[in-house]
């Protein structure tokens, strides 16, 4: 792997840990006043999948998708103003940090119910062979969504059809409070799952940002090339709260030890401790990096509080296209 | 140039006229290219437009909901058929979370058209999971639009006007509606969306109607004529939105007000057109309006069960004879069908 594409990998993740932290730090003033699903500890998946994909490639989302939709280049002062529920945001207000897109990276949508824009990525696939573009169509998920009926429909179909897709699931081990151990049979894998469904599947560590990008850029060559999909499944874990942006480690759902010991696999300090003790990046490097970033991160806040809301009229419009 | 189609023909036509007209429509379906054809309205679809355009689909009413989104998000427009209302049930989390608030939640910048042709059963013991009619449902949703037609020149100017609408609407087909035979101009035509129509003029009562209710309408008021009392029939055409604007001329001229469903007629569009007219033209109502719709359980099976469970011309007949205080025996009007559970004693195909 080249110099750049580290450099591009930290920098997508510290974007990513750095938006999400300050929205944390700022909840509290009551100020982004909607359902907010951090992905702080998952970063890696995100920056890792969207370093091979191209822009006309299409991505959808679910709640937690700050990440896909920074990863893919989507536009960080919009994505904060519709935090705002601003008239400058991403959906002008009307959707929230659940309903992201930014149609200039071909950030098509992010939805709030599981398994929901599965099916929508699916369809995104299928116009790209239709056209006969190269184009592929990445969809991202968690854990719960293998228990939703439409996943078996998605799969199914995207096989049959042999769909240009790119299936990313991030198995953070937890559907809201709820472990995977209560919802899934224990020893089944959900990658061997969908492999004997038709469709070729890998699994990986998804706090392990190489890994990420090696076997995603792979395995987007392979779909661009054959036109065929592939599952990819990647474990992680969630570091905050399920919603909101606190730590919920108190109340009861999952241990304290089980958290440190994912805490001391935070894909983004390993992979900065590994960068500087292989001395390709420096201290001040890093630091530099995060002082940028930060830069561009207040002129966000600054840009959402600034903007204007929308007028109360507005709620009355865009029900139908005309 | 007019042709004598039939309802089913006139649906094929509008199809073949929209994937002429435009390379990005495309159709499929569970049994789209079967031997059967969807009753014979995907006819010879699949020969002239290819496999890529028109084709058939797994079992997962859901996910090809989902899929047109996402085809329509792309500039595809998808016309999806259902052999029966009851199997898209198990689609509404994509329609009623995805296609029906896709343009809102983004803030108007992406529409979804997507066509989705459902057909209500009726007969033959289809009972309680084949024919239900929950056009309601729909109608109830922001961001759907909803259509019922009734003649086979609204099907197709109808059809034709859902597929190039820039947002999902329901094409709702009744199955007794399909060998309705009619006049359909050759030419691409639309039926405006939201239009309903005034098909028989009258000044005695207002019937307000919709799809196959509409045919019982019109034997009932053939009788009521010989009775020489004259009825407004509208015919809804779309029941989202409604158009209301007719509706009122018609109360205003009549005063009085029989509105027919055919589903179920607790929370229904017929009652909702009763509450609606009520609130706004309280004052030009010589009688309470009426609902007339189906009796609110499910559907039965068995012959002997479904006899008189649906409205029919005879029940509208009574109906309007009581609003206009009319006494009269009305046994001798009507000539009963041989079997009550299908569209007529000519009937004898697959339902």
């Amino acid at each position: 792997m080249n110099k750049k594409i580290k450099i591009d990998l930290l920098k997508k993740m510290q974007l990513i840990r750095l938006v999400e932290e300050t929205i944390a730090f700022k909840y509290s003033e009551n100020k982004m006043r909607c359902p907010t699903h951090l992905y702080i500890g998952q970063e890696a998946i995100a920056a890792g999948v969207s370093c091979g994909l191209k822009k006309n490639d299409f991505v959808v989302s679910t709640h937690r998708s700050h990440g896909h939709y920074l990863a893919k280049g989507g536009n960080l002062k919009k994505m904060i103003a519709e935090l705002y529920g601003k008239s400058t945001g991403c959906s002008k207000g009307y959707g929230g940090s659940m309903h992201l897109i930014d149609l200039s990276v071909n950030f098509m949508g992010s939805t709030a119910i599981v398994g929901n824009s599965m099916p929508i990525g699916v369809g995104l696939g299928l116009s790209s062979k239709l056209d006969n573009t190269k184009d592929i169509s990445c969809i991202y998920f968690g854990d719960g969504c293998i228990e939703e009926g439409i996943f078996h429909e998605v799969i199914n179909f995207s096989a049959q059809k042999k769909l240009p897709i790119l299936f990313v699931c991030e198995n953070n081990l937890y559907s809201v409070y709820s472990p995977l151990k209560n919802r899934q049979p224990k020893k089944r894998s959900i990658s061997n799952m969908v492999n004997s469904m038709g469709i070729e599947s890998y699994e990986e560590s998804g706090n392990d940002v190489e890994k990420v990008y090696n076997l995603s850029n792979q395995a987007i060559k392979k779909i661009r090339s054959t036109g065929k999909p592939i599952f990819l499944e990647f474990s992680t874990y969630r570091l905050r709260e399920h919603c909101g942006p606190n730590y919920d480690n108190h109340i009861g759902y999952r241990g304290i030890k089980e958290f440190n010991l994912w805490k001391k696999k935070d894909p983004l300090f390993l992979f900065e401790e590994k960068l500087i003790k292989n001395k390709e990046i420096t201290h001040k490097f890093k630091d530099e990096i995060i002082l940028e970033i930060n830069k561009k991160i207040m002129k966000a806040f600054k840009f959402a509080e600034s903007s204007p809301f929308p007028k109360q009229i507005d709620a009355y419009k865009n029900t139908y296209a005309k | 140039m007019l042709k004598n189609k039939t309802f089913a023909e006139a649906i094929n036509d509008a199809l073949f006229t929209s994937m002429k007209k435009d390379k990005k429509v495309i159709c499929y379906g569970l049994g789209i290219d079967d031997p059967k054809r969807i009753f014979g309205t995907t006819k010879g679809l699949k020969e002239k437009f290819g496999p890529k355009r028109v084709f058939d689909m797994p079992t997962s009413e859901n996910a090809m909901t989902g899929v047109a989104i996402g085809l329509g998000l792309n500039g595809y427009k998808s016309v999806m058929v259902h052999q029966r209302l009851d199997f898209f049930l198990l689609a509404m989390d994509q329609l009623v979370n995805g296609a029906a608030k896709w343009h809102y939640m983004f803030g108007g910048q992406k529409n979804v058209p997507i066509t989705i042709r459902l057909i209500i059963g009726r007969g033959w013991g289809q009972g309680p999971t084949h024919s239900q009619s929950l056009h309601s449902w729909f109608a109830h949703i922001p961001g759907l639009k909803v259509v019922m037609p009734t003649s086979p020149k609204d099907a197709k100017g109808l059809l034709l006007s859902s597929i190039f609408d820039k947002n999902p609407v329901l094409f709702i087909e009744h199955r007794w509606l399909h060998n309705l035979e009619g006049n359909v101009p050759d030419k691409d035509y639309r039926v405006p969306i939201g239009k309903a129509k005034n098909i028989i003029s009258g000044k005695d009562i207002t019937i307000v109607s919709m799809s196959y209710m509409t045919i019982e309408a019109m034997r009932a008021i053939k009788i009521l004529n010989k009775l020489k009392i004259k009825c407004d029939l509208i015919d809804l055409r779309t029941i989202s939105p409604i158009d209301y604007d007719t509706i009122y001329k018609s109360v205003k001229k009549t005063g009085k007000l029989i509105v027919l469903d055919i589903g179920n007629s607790n929370v229904s569009v017929a009652s909702e057109i009763v509450a609606n007219i009520s609130q706004n033209l309280f004052s030009y109502l010589h009688c309470a309006p009426e609902v007339m719709g189906l009796p609110n359980v499910p559907v039965p099976t068995s012959f002997n069960l479904t006899k008189d469970f649906y409205p029919d011309s005879k029940s509208i007949v009574t109906s309007v004879l009581k609003k206009l205080k009319i006494k009269q025996n009305i046994d001798n009007l009507f000539t009963k069908q041989k079997f009550h559970d299908v569209p007529g004693d000519w009937f004898n195909e697959p339902y």
